[in-house]
């Protein structure tokens, strides 16, 4: 590798990251007020600002084309806000008709008085990364060779993400309380508002100084999908955070990696949207608490404990009425076959039954298992009829769901406050053991 | 089409015209139901999520044809709304975000795949970059039929499952309480919609299909509470947009879409200010007048 080949690699991983970064920090906060289609909105609707700047400054860049960026990143939020209360348009709606009428603006402002701006619309969705090594300012002249330069699109990333960490830092309390409950900060006295509309200005400034090299596309994937990804492994904000841009510099360099070395050549921004989007899928397959694996797992589980419970008292009642040896039937609970068939197995293996003349027998340790569970579901008729007088016919079906979710203290709670009762409602003894 | 050529209008203007009009009224027509479903964005994910399907359909095909392209668009815009629709029911992330994720992902996707075919240097590539950003003005033959059998099945599977969409729209719970197969009705109305901007998209490109499915529908609410008076209005809104966008660009050589984006955007804007009772104009007067009846003295004196 030379040192230009060293560079380049180096200073667009940087670039990339640095924009993704900011993105993905502001984003946090957008999925959790569940805003994320306003980043859409503000991208698209931000472009007759930039429109009408460059016409009153005339020229591409620079600070009036962010200020024009934030003001129509506002109106599009307040317009859209305006439609769906005063109009009485649904929020969606309303954010669809603003934000592609705004666009629409923006192009018509740009093709009529601007028919020579340089503005790509390739460039605008799909950003520029390949331009951003070759673009560069000398910094310092101590620094030797082609290090001393520096790319033109690094800086106003760097601030972007400065102003980001510094508004989160500033308004962290505000901020978090907004996220999670905006009644509850409007309540206690500060004005959120306010501090809506500077994030969302802070949204637009930051898409606007990133979107030149990122492309809109990209800054909406990093504004919504690393924070969506964060979202699932972790319940706590600063943690979402920390994940949020953890996650925006991964997908950046890998993207950037894939994209240039290995499959050869392809659009760098979609790539980072890609390698962040299988991020996400991973997250929403593998994710620790949140993950459809480990959902299903625990749902799994659960189903087999109950299958099991049920063959236990099914079994305890057949021997309370003599019948040793019964077979066992779960039609009643809608239980699927493999899991009835899996809970078999399951309790054979423990030995807590086996085979007797074609049916099932309950082993001594069986026993003591299903005692406990036939124990929690008298006991809880027994609750019930005399805590809530409910006729004896409304008594089965309550404490047939409730049985597999009492344990032995709340047992012990029940039978004492129960006086230790003998005998349910329906005069069956309640087993003790 | 004939009418506009008797007005002295060329062939090539007046298919751009006849074309831009029924697209309008058909996506006009069919967005009603997505701006009462509350799938207003999903409109603007679809058409985004559309981009994979036809580069992979070109990267099979290796030439620019038409049915290949479509289907192709139509299975990823369908794959789009099952992810979307996957993620809100299994997973904790709500709709808006899962929209928002399917929008960029996809499009991130398919822009890989666009610059893989463009390092193919394949023939016909410019066509699919037209396939994208839509080229309303250079409207072909081919594209005003299909934009017309659009209209056709649109206008017929609305007239025939009148009653299940309006049931639908309105109350979806109470629709599967009476036994209705909702789920059916209301993945028939997606389809639609996928097949609307599908057929839209190489005429008028994504942002152009997102607003017409959107914008009109949103102005005909203004005017009715009654669904088939808002469909036919929308219809109607849809083709004055797309009549007037297509035909001021004629006369000024300015981008098509964006300025049907605008007329439309218009007709909303004095849909909103003027409609009868559900406008703001008339809404202030109905809130003066109310303020006015219930003024003390009135109310004292009990007159009204």
């Amino acid at each position: 590798m030379t040192e230009a080949d060293a560079y380049r690699i180096v200073w667009t991983i940087v670039v990339g990251s640095l924009g993704a970064t900011a993105c993905a920090l502001l984003g946090c906060f957008l999925i959790l007020k569940r805003l994320s289609m306003l980043g859409d909105a503000i991208s698209h609707g931000v472009l007759p600002g930039i429109a009408l700047a460059v016409l009153v400054s005339g020229q591409v860049g620079g600070v009036a084309m962010i200020i024009g960026a934030m003001l129509f990143g506002v109106l599009t939020v307040v317009l859209t806000e305006w439609l769906s209360t005063a109009g009485n348009v649904s929020e969606d709606a309303s954010l669809g008709v603003v934000f592609t009428s705004l666009f629409a603006a923006g192009v018509v402002i740009i093709a009529v008085f601007l028919p020579r701006a340089h503005i790509d619309t390739d460039c605008v969705l799909y950003g520029n990364f390949t331009n951003v090594p070759l673009d560069t300012f000398t910094w310092s002249d101590s620094a030797t060779g082609i290090w001393s330069e520096i790319p033109r699109a690094a800086p106003p990333m760097l601030a972007s993400l400065a102003l980001t960490v510094g508004f989160i830092a500033l308004f962290w309390k505000e901020l978090k309380l907004a996220a999670f409950d905006a009644a509850l900060a409007s309540a206690m006295g500060f004005s959120a508002a306010l501090l809506h509309y500077l994030f969302v200005a802070l949204v637009a400034a930051c898409s606007v100084t990133t979107f030149e090299a990122m492309g809109s596309i990209l800054v909406l994937a990093m504004l919504v999908v690393p924070p969506a990804t964060a979202h699932l492994l972790t319940d706590r904000l600063w943690a979402m955070l920390v994940w949020a841009a953890g996650l925006a510099v991964s997908s950046a360099t890998f993207g950037y990696a894939l994209a240039s070395q290995w499959v050869f050549n392809t659009n760098v921004a979609g790539m980072i949207a890609t390698v962040a989007g299988t991020q996400f899928a991973l997250a929403v397959v593998l994710a620790p608490r949140h993950g459809i694996l480990v959902r299903f797992l625990r749902q799994w589980r659960l189903a087999l404990r109950i299958a099991g419970e049920e063959i236990l008292g099914s079994l305890y009642r057949h021997e309370e009425a003599g019948r040793v040896g019964a077979a066992v039937s779960l039609h009643e609970h809608r239980l699927s076959p493999w899991i009835v068939a899996l809970a078999f197995a399951r309790l054979r293996r423990r030995g807590w039954i086996e085979r007797l003349n074609g049916g099932w027998r309950l082993t001594a340790a069986g026993k003591h298992e299903a005692l406990s569970v036939v124990r929690s579901h008298r006991l809880w008729e027994t609750f019930l009829g005399k805590e809530f007088e409910l006729p004896i016919d409304h008594l089965h079906a309550p404490a047939a769901r409730m049985e597999h979710f009492i344990g032995p203290q709340m047992q012990e709670e029940l039978a004492a406050q129960l006086q230790e009762p003998h005998l349910d409602p329906h005069g069956k003894q309640i087993p003790s053991p | 089409m004939i009418i506009g050529m008797m007005f002295g209008l060329e062939y090539n203007e007046a298919l751009v015209l006849y074309g831009a009009s029924l697209l309008g009224a058909a996506a006009g027509v069919i967005g009603c139901f997505a701006v009462l479903r509350g799938r207003a964005l999903t409109g603007d994910a679809l058409a985004h999520a559309a981009l994979p399907g036809l580069c992979v359909a070109f990267l099979w095909y290796g030439a620019l044809s038409m049915p290949a392209l479509l289907a192709g668009a139509a299975v990823s815009g369908v794959l789009g709304i099952g992810v979307i629709t996957a993620l809100r029911r299994w997973t904790r992330i709500k709709e808006d975000a899962a929209i928002a994720i399917v929008l960029s992902v996809f499009t991130g996707a398919g822009v890989v795949l666009l610059s893989v075919i463009q390092n193919q240097r394949a023939s016909g590539q410019a066509g699919l970059q037209g396939f994208i950003f839509g080229s309303t003005a250079s409207m072909n033959f081919q594209d005003v039929m299909l934009i017309t059998g659009l209209a056709l099945v649109a206008l017929m599977v609305v007239t025939a499952a009148f009653k299940e969409f309006k049931l639908v729209s309105f109350d979806a719970a109470f629709a599967r309480a009476q036994g209705w197969p909702a789920f059916a009705i209301d993945f028939t109305l997606m389809l639609l919609i996928v097949v609307a901007i599908v057929i839209g998209l190489p005429a008028a490109g994504v942002l152009l299909m997102a607003a017409l499915l959107v914008v009109p529908g949103a102005a005909a609410r203004f005017w009715t509470d009654r669904l088939h008076v808002m469909l036919i209005l929308a219809g109607l809104f849809g083709a004055a947009a797309g009549l007037t966008g297509a035909g001021v660009t004629i006369t000024i050589a300015i981008p098509t879409g964006p300025v049907i984006i605008l007329a439309a955007a218009t007709i909303f804007v004095i849909s909103m200010l003027f409609a009868p009772r559900r406008g703001l104009i008339a809404r202030q007067r109905e809130d003066r007048q109310l303020r006015q009846r219930l003024t003390l003295p009135n109310v004292v004196t009990g007159e009204s």
